[in-house]
């Protein structure tokens, strides 16, 4: 099996997408399957026509990776890869659009609004967060729509703090979504589907040292415990399992994903994001989940890249 | 095995087994958000204004390719070897001519060639500084001294400083202040020529009042001068070290007028110092590399360095120009230095504009630069940014600049969008 790995790019995640697919390529290699990290550049495109590859494997995050542009090319070529299809993986890349999905299929999440830069042009700004305040309420987590890995992700207690959140999120993006803020219990569920349907892995539990899952707590080891899998009661867990596995159903994200929930006090899941390119970084959930669920790395991979094979045959 | 194999315990990790057994000072080693989007500067459709790299396609490969084979044909052997700690003796007397060009008449037994001046500037903190030690610093300083100043667990201390550099006023006031509660204080580090990363230059009359107050003070002055041969207009006046011997330690280094990749700097310190700081380089990495000592020496020996060095000048010239020329034209109303010489521009934008926040926008629009944070001890500089002009193309400089307006111009509009100054 000859894969490429597509990795880096021009988006802010540039350098977790280098670092993911250097990991990616070391398990492939463990599992016996040779691989080759490409960068998205002008020769890709005819590198794949010509050179067909069994499976492409992109671990590129931003625009042009999450978005769904790569799949529809892909998609185009003929070329079996992992994740979402196209049309799925635009739905994901939106934030907004991805709540507004999963809460028509009756999975809970948190409140919120989404807001193009544009919005502002015409409307006061303080007026606009003062029905998001009256409606929503302090803390509210202000995001990007689009984007990963917590990058502008912050969280604001009065009008002041989030004024300047809005700043700093649409640095990353020209719209801002903001969303209640739940406290609770904060958990990554990792899905895969290995041809016999979509199979939630053990919950990973988030404990961040600061008290708040950011860029550096996400990547500099030793700033987040984890505990995989997750310290929840059986039934809870289960429940927590049950929504992400909806989620990832109703969003369509193929043979591998990444649902994102937190777990209120009253033991209530609330699906936050989700993700159609986990990271897989030293640091990151997805591998943890494998390991928790007793694989190693190299299998799994192997086995998500066997499946995205499969898969593509069926698409 | 995979480092989760070797890291998780049971089902419960933090990816950092060893998290409790670092020394204190090792919570100032962190990488951040920013440092993560400086991943794009590499892209060749990212206009990076942000590293202080050469230009060093400008370089011209016959006389490296000169140099290597002159050194294999005389020296391979002495350079493929193991050396002495305190450098390569040819190199050191060469280092003493170029010195010269700047007033110094120093000794080649004063010199200690190191692995960039970085590290003789690592190894001279780490010979003066316990921790809560006080370094007075320009505003705003030298990045990679502020990295090194921190990780000593050194107290840092910003000096008033304006066009003509650091301020002797401020110098004498903070020095009295800071003796008054007791304060230790070890160093001033300064770039008096062509700063980074400001550009500007400490001209000849400060530079007798602030080596007087140092004096008279104690205070040993660390002057870091990689830029002072490349002016571009008149030459600066000469460097401080010609001024004193005992209360000045000197950094020069390679990096700018040949090149970083061989990593070649030295340092020029009383007998003394230079003695400590010799056994302190012994001790940390036994000799400096021999071979880019060497190969430098060689370069030097077979090469018109000096004409090299003037055509530096003039490229850099031309590249400040078209910065300025940009500026100018896209961002009329906002202040910067006006160097002459060197490689930096330090900008300041309205009070309010974070440019740390601003970064991913600028990335967004393909051009990169520095934050002013970076370059302060204490927080301070959140609404400047440094702008490297020496390594893009002359187009590309003016490139980078215009989209650097867009992107300040949209951060000053949402800043009053959301009244966040």
């Amino acid at each position: 099996m000859k894969v490429v790995i597509l990795a880096g790019g021009i988006s802010p995640e540039r350098d977790v997408s280098l670092k993911s697919g250097r990991r990616l390529s070391d398990h492939l290699s463990e599992a016996g399957i040779e691989s080759e990290i490409r960068e998205p550049d002008e020769l890709l495109i005819d590198y794949l026509a010509t050179t067909k590859p069994d499976l492409v494997w992109s671990v590129l995050h931003g625009a042009g990776g999450e978005d769904g542009s790569i799949q529809r090319l892909l998609e185009m070529l003929d070329v079996a890869f992992v994740g979402a299809g196209s049309r799925e993986a635009s739905g994901v890349w939106n934030k907004s659009t991805a709540k507004s999905i999963v809460e028509a299929a009756g999975i809970a999440t948190p409140e919120w609004i989404s807001l193009p830069k544009n919005t502002f042009k015409q409307l006061n700004a303080k007026s606009v967060l003062g029905v998001v305040n009256k409606k929503i309420g302090f803390p509210l987590i202000t995001k990007p729509v689009e984007g990963g890995s917590a990058q502008g992700v912050s969280r604001s207690e009065n009008a002041k703090e989030l004024g300047k959140s809005m700043v700093d999120a649409y640095a990353y993006g020209d719209e801002v979504m903001i969303e209640r803020f739940i406290t609770g219990t904060e958990l990554a569920i990792t899905i895969v589907d290995l041809g016999k349907g979509p199979e939630a892995l053990p919950a990973v539990e988030i404990i961040a040292e600061s008290g708040n899952f950011g860029y550096e707590e996400r990547y500099i080891p030793g700033e987040t415990t984890f505990y995989a899998p997750a310290r929840l009661d059986a039934g809870i867990s289960q429940k927590a399992a049950e929504v992400a596995l909806s989620a990832h159903k109703v969003l369509g994200l193929g043979v591998f994903g990444r649902i994102d929930l937190i777990v209120d006090e009253n033991n209530q899941p609330w699906f936050l994001e989700a993700s159609v390119i986990p990271g897989l970084t030293e640091t990151s959930l997805a591998p943890q989940a494998f390991i928790a669920a007793g694989w190693s790395l190299g299998e799994a991979y192997k086995a998500i890249a066997e499946s995205a094979i499969s898969h593509q045959s069926r698409r | 095995m995979s480092l989760m194999n070797e890291t998780n315990t049971g089902s419960i990790t933090n990816f950092d087994y060893w998290k409790s057994a670092y020394a204190g000072r090792a919570s100032n080693l962190s990488v951040s958000e920013v440092r993560a989007l400086f991943a794009v500067v590499s892209r060749p459709e990212v206009v990076s204004l942000a590293g202080g790299m050469p230009d060093v396609s400008e370089l011209p490969t016959e006389g490296l390719n000169k140099a290597y084979e002159s050194l294999m044909s005389t020296r391979r052997d002495l350079a493929l070897q193991y050396g002495g700690g305190q450098g390569d003796a040819k190199l050191r007397e060469q280092i003493v001519e170029i010195m010269a060009l700047e007033g110094i008449h120093g000794s080649a037994e004063d010199l200690l060639v190191t692995t960039g001046s970085q590290h003789g500037l690592d190894l001279l903190a780490d010979l003066f500084i316990d921790p809560g030690d006080v370094v007075l610093l320009e505003s705003p300083s030298y990045v990679g001294a502020v990295g090194i100043f921190r990780h000593k667990e050194a107290e840092m201390v910003h000096l008033h400083t304006d066009n003509e550099g650091l301020s002797p006023e401020s110098l004498q006031q903070e020095v009295t202040r800071l003796k008054g509660l007791g304060k230790k204080i070890k160093l001033l580090y300064l770039v008096p020529t062509f700063a980074n990363p400001s550009g500007v230059t400490i001209p000849q009359s400060r530079r007798e009042e602030i080596l007087a107050i140092c004096e008279n003070e104690g205070i040993l002055i660390v002057e870091d001068n990689p830029y002072g041969q490349l002016y571009f207009d008149e030459v600066p006046p000469n460097a401080m070290r010609s001024m004193s011997e005992q209360h000045v330690v000197y950094l020069g280094s390679f990096s700018k007028i040949l090149t970083p990749g061989l990593r070649v700097g030295y340092v020029l310190a009383p007998p003394a110092i230079r003695e400590k700081l010799t056994l302190a380089n012994e001790s940390a990495i036994l000799s400096p590399a021999m071979f880019g000592q060497m190969l430098v020496s060689e370069y030097l020996t077979v090469n018109d360095w000096k004409g090299q060095i003037a055509h530096f000048r003039d490229l850099y010239r031309k590249k400040r120009d078209a910065a300025i020329e940009a500026i100018d034209k896209h961002l009329p109303d906002i202040e910067t230095t006006r160097p002459k010489g060197g490689f930096f521009l330090w900008v300041t934008m309205p009070e309010g504009i974070d440019s740390k926040a601003m970064l991913p926008l600028a990335v967004s629009e393909l051009v990169a630069y520095t934050p002013g944070t970076a370059f302060y001890g204490n927080g301070m500089g959140k609404n400047n940014l440094r702008v490297c002009f020496s390594h893009p193309s002359i187009e590309r400089v003016s490139i980078g600049i215009q989209r650097l307006s867009t992107v300040i111009n949209n951060q000053i509009e949402l800043l009053k969008t959301f009244d966040a100054e």
